[in-house]
């Protein structure tokens, strides 16, 4: 049982009521919607990733890894522990440096880019919130350090905070929440600057099944108003099938396939995804 | 027979322990503690109060208050940058640098001030540049300043370190995502976070920067109202059979460090209260 596969059916089993027929019409759904181009309102770009290589001590993290994610989708990375996918995440970000390649966003280069100069929003696996800081002042982060006037710091935060159904909870602290509350803060407190791409690092993996599918959900939902470039790490191929518009599934730092979940789950273009997402929608069926 | 619980020694056992650590306390603190009131307050209130007043006690309180506010910021910011080179990167010489802060817990005081006194004195390698600069750093109050920072550098550092190992860079890598700059994420998230053991070394640097001996012994030269601190001002007059007035000098250094205890419980207490809330 320590396979990730394993370990995603385990965390997932609550989830097998909805079929996974159910999932993949969904995803058809989603897939034909933003298949297509789309106009994105506001300043959300495409993310180019261009023969980016990465090397850690004696690990290979990332192969020449090449991809690109259009603007205003939600694209997920899937692949086990170890497949490069947060690596990829962390270097989007700039939080890591790419040892060869380019990132763009739009046609801008920004490789070399500060973190902070990126305007990205990021969401930890562990929430990440600044335990010494109120709700209200946690998403008020990023506007308050760019000296925003508290008018409009205040106007945005319950905004947000309304968007995410945390309105009444703006005084309490993150030791004061539950993990699913934390992390809708942590979304809430990326969307505050308004980034051009939103980055989300397994944001579900510490919360029990049942949690983790109704925050998906709603991140569908709030992707849908706000259409931010967004990608999503995550080893849970029912998560990823289930929120996003295109699917990439990552093998030990190269891409194994891109496309929409319907593509992925009917004509798996490897041996490595066949082994990764079949077994689970054959037994579905 | 009563029934005990598994995990409870007998009765006899249990009474034993406490008696035992009673006693060492009584024989090794409480004792001498009291005797140092007692002492001091022996010839009554008015020769205690002249003892304190007297110009070259006062000069001493001055002489060590002013080492103090100066070694206790200076090690707050070497605590700090120390504390964020050792948890935030990775670089060759890191093992070195942790073992190095802990030097001055591991060599005798006395070897401390001599380090000072090989180097800037009269017969040091600076001595004569600075003999002809007329800078006076040995047996006057920069060497005293100079060997209470170097004796005390590790308490701040050794107690943010474990602090901010645990917090971890995930706070301040998504300060930065937020568009923070390293300034403000410093100001706004990494310190707020270790604030309580911030306070907590400050506190122990404190206590030791006043009431350290043997370091500054080596460098200060007894000049009575010019280098003397508090506690080489105690033994000066210790050496001068004014038992009376040493151990009245003596009273305040003991108030120190009940004032430096509380204050620890009081912080221990702030942090739990925090984390149950």
């Amino acid at each position: 049982m320590n396979s990730p596969i394993a370990m995603a059916n385990a965390l997932s089993t609550n989830d097998l009521a909805r079929s996974a027929a159910d999932i993949i019409a969904d995803a058809r759904k989603a897939s034909v919607r933003y298949d297509e181009k789309i106009v994105v309102a506001g300043h959300s770009s495409a993310i180019h990733v261009e023969n980016v290589s990465k090397r850690f001590a004696n690990h290979q993290a990332l192969a020449d890894v090449s991809l690109s994610f259009g603007a205003g989708q939600l694209t997920a990375l899937l692949g086990p522990s170890g497949s490069g996918k947060t690596t990829l995440l962390r270097t989007i970000a700039g939080i890591e440096a790419p040892d060869k390649g380019r990132v763009l966003f739009g046609d801008e280069e920004v490789t070399w880019r500060p973190i902070r100069l990126r305007n990205v929003g990021f969401v930890f696996q562990n929430y990440a919130l600044f335990e010494h800081l109120s709700v209200y002042d946690n998403v008020a982060f990023g506007l308050s350090v760019k000296k925003t006037p508290r008018a409009e710091i205040s106007a945005r935060v319950k905004e947000l905070l309304e968007r995410v159904e945390l309105g009444n909870l703006a005084h309490r602290f993150p030791r004061e929440l539950s993990g699913g509350q934390r992390q809708r803060v942590a979304l809430a407190r990326a969307l505050a600057p308004k980034p051009r791409v939103l980055l989300l690092d397994e944001p579900f993996g510490a919360l029990d099944a049942r949690v983790r599918r109704e925050l998906r959900t709603w991140l569908r939902k709030i992707h849908e108003e706000i259409h931010v470039t967004s990608i999503l790490v995550t080893h849970d191929q029912e998560e990823a099938f289930a929120t996003a518009d295109r699917v990439v599934v990552m093998h030990d730092g190269k891409i194994e396939q891109v496309g929409t979940p319907a593509e992925i789950a009917d004509h798996p273009a490897t041996p490595f995804v066949r082994d990764f997402v079949e077994p689970r929608h054959a037994t579905a069926r | 027979m009563t029934a005990r619980a598994a995990t409870n020694e007998a009765l006899w056992v249990r009474v034993l322990l406490v008696v035992i650590a009673l006693a060492f306390l009584t024989l090794f603190l409480f004792i001498p503690v009291g005797l140092v009131f007692g002492e001091a307050l022996s010839d009554g209130l008015a020769t205690y109060f002249a003892a304190l007043t007297d110009p070259d006690a006062g000069a001493a309180i001055r002489l060590t208050l002013i080492t103090a506010a100066i070694a206790v910021p200076l090690n707050v910011v070497f605590g700090l940058a120390a504390a964020w080179a050792i948890t935030r990167h990775d670089f060759r010489g890191k093992g070195f640098l942790v073992a190095m802060i802990d030097l001055p817990f591991a060599i005798s005081p006395v070897i401390s001030g001599l380090v000072f006194v090989l180097l800037f004195g009269a017969a040091g390698i600076f001595g004569p540049m600075l003999a002809e600069a007329d800078v006076h750093i040995v047996f006057a109050v920069p060497g005293i300043i100079l060997a209470t920072i170097f004796v005390t550098f590790p308490y701040v550092a050794r107690e943010i370190i474990p602090t901010m190992a645990a917090k971890g860079r995930d706070q301040e890598l998504a300060a930065l995502t937020l568009g923070a700059t390293g300034f403000q994420t410093f100001f706004r998230v990494t310190l707020p976070n270790a604030r309580w053991a911030l306070f907590h070394g400050v506190v122990l640097c404190t206590a030791r920067a006043v009431g350290e001996f043997g370091a500054v012994s080596v460098v200060s030269g007894h000049i009575r109202g010019e280098t003397n601190t508090v506690p080489l001002h105690i033994e000066v007059l210790y050496n001068e059979y004014q038992l009376t007035s040493a151990f009245a000098v003596a009273t305040l250094l003991v108030l120190v460090a009940l004032l430096t205890l509380v204050a620890k419980q009081a912080v221990s207490w702030l942090e739990n209260r925090r984390v149950v809330a």
